[in-house]
């Protein structure tokens, strides 16, 4: 494959991840629904994480993993962004988890999961 | 029009974001080749393979290297689980009362009965390989607590004793913050969470120190964890149907 293939492969990445991340803002910010929120905030987490692990990408590296058979020669792709990422994904699940509680609480009280017929503020 | 101004919102957001990162290139180094600065990742890579013999580089960082930030992720994942837990309580508590009735076909139920052992087994390996191979303490207990949920979605009244989930959770915490203080007594130079059991030798499983000691013992906090939490979901019963 040559290098210009290559540039294109570049966008083309990087450009997903940006769009994977505005897909998620536009679910938050114009959906109704409470459980489009969340879902929203959640592909925007994974968006970020692609973003973060193509960040760390080395061209020709293979995985950071020092098993039987590796090749001292090669270049391993940059081990900390994934492993930043990890942490992230643990987080994102327990955020996702809290909102999904709260989005249940006003479902008891409320009894509709939409923005705009909850209207009083007061619980 | 709230539509029309949203996506002039974003394509400005995503234009700004996008060309930075076009800027940095894809695949390079983003470092320029100098002896002094070196990036952290290159420290991480020498020290894994020749001090601590640990196979795995993203295991290395989580647990050794970061190990006090994962202290803090495993603290916050506890948090959000107990945060769970207090949202969702109700006074009048049915036991037994579950949100998603249904009953299942006995394809279903005699098939998750085989999985299950398979499915924890493979958790097991998961997180007790994790300094060798891909893999490690979180992605195995998420391996775990989806046979949890498994039994759960066959099984109408299979329930998971919270106490003994509690049990094992606060065992597996202590486990890790009490390796995290054995290194203030055992360790050369005496700090927190540092590796003062020998390294071994590289891709054993009896190697990389107190690595596999931490990891399974995140495993199973994890596990318990996450299985907390499908436990808590799945047994809300919202006002309206019952």
């Amino acid at each position: 494959m040559d290098s210009t293939y290559f540039q294109y492969l570049d966008y083309a990445i990087y450009g997903s991840a940006v769009l994977v991340i505005l897909i998620g803002l536009y679910a938050a910010l114009v959906k109704k629904s409470l459980l489009k929120i969340v879902l929203g905030l959640s592909i925007m987490e994974a968006g970020v994480n692609l973003l973060f692990v193509a960040l760390g990408y080395l061209k020709g590296g293979t995985a950071p993993i020092f098993s039987d058979g590796y090749d001292p020669s090669q270049v391993m792709v940059d081990p900390v962004p994934q492993a930043l990422v990890l942490t992230a994904i643990v987080i994102g699940f327990g955020v996702t988890a809290v909102a999904l509680s709260l989005v249940i609480r006003l479902w008891r009280h409320h009894h509709t999961l939409y923005i705009d017929e909850i209207k009083n503020l007061k619980w | 029009m709230k539509k029309v101004l949203v996506i002039l919102l974003l394509a400005v957001v995503g234009f700004y974001i996008s060309e930075t990162f076009f800027d940095i290139g894809f695949g390079n180094s983003h470092f320029v080749n100098n002896e002094v600065i070196k990036p952290v990742k290159d420290t991480y890579l020498q020290q894994t393979v020749q001090e601590l013999k640990v196979a795995n580089t993203v295991t290395s960082i989580v647990v050794n290297f970061r190990g006090f930030d994962t202290l803090g992720e495993v603290t916050v994942l506890f948090l959000s689980v107990t945060a769970l837990g207090s949202i969702l309580y109700k006074r009048r508590h049915h036991v037994g009362d579950r949100s998603v009735l249904f009953s299942a076909s006995s394809i279903v139920t005699a098939g998750s009965k085989l999985l299950f052992p398979a499915i924890v087994l493979l958790g097991t390996y998961v997180f007790i390989h994790g300094h060798l191979s891909p893999g490690g303490g979180f992605q195995g207990g998420v391996i775990i607590a989806t046979g949890f949920l498994l039994m759960l979605l066959a099984y109408e009244n299979y329930s998971v004793s919270h106490t003994n989930l509690a049990i094992v959770e606060s065992l597996a915490g202590v486990t890790f913050a009490g390796v995290g203080l054995l290194g203030f007594v055992y360790g050369e130079q005496g700090t927190f969470l540092e590796n003062f059991l020998p390294s071994g030798v590289l891709n054993d499983l009896f190697s990389g120190g107190v690595i596999p000691i931490i990891y399974i013992a995140v495993g199973f906090k994890v596990a318990a964890e996450l299985t907390g939490v499908i436990y808590t979901v799945l047994n809300e019963k919202g006002e309206q149907n019952g």
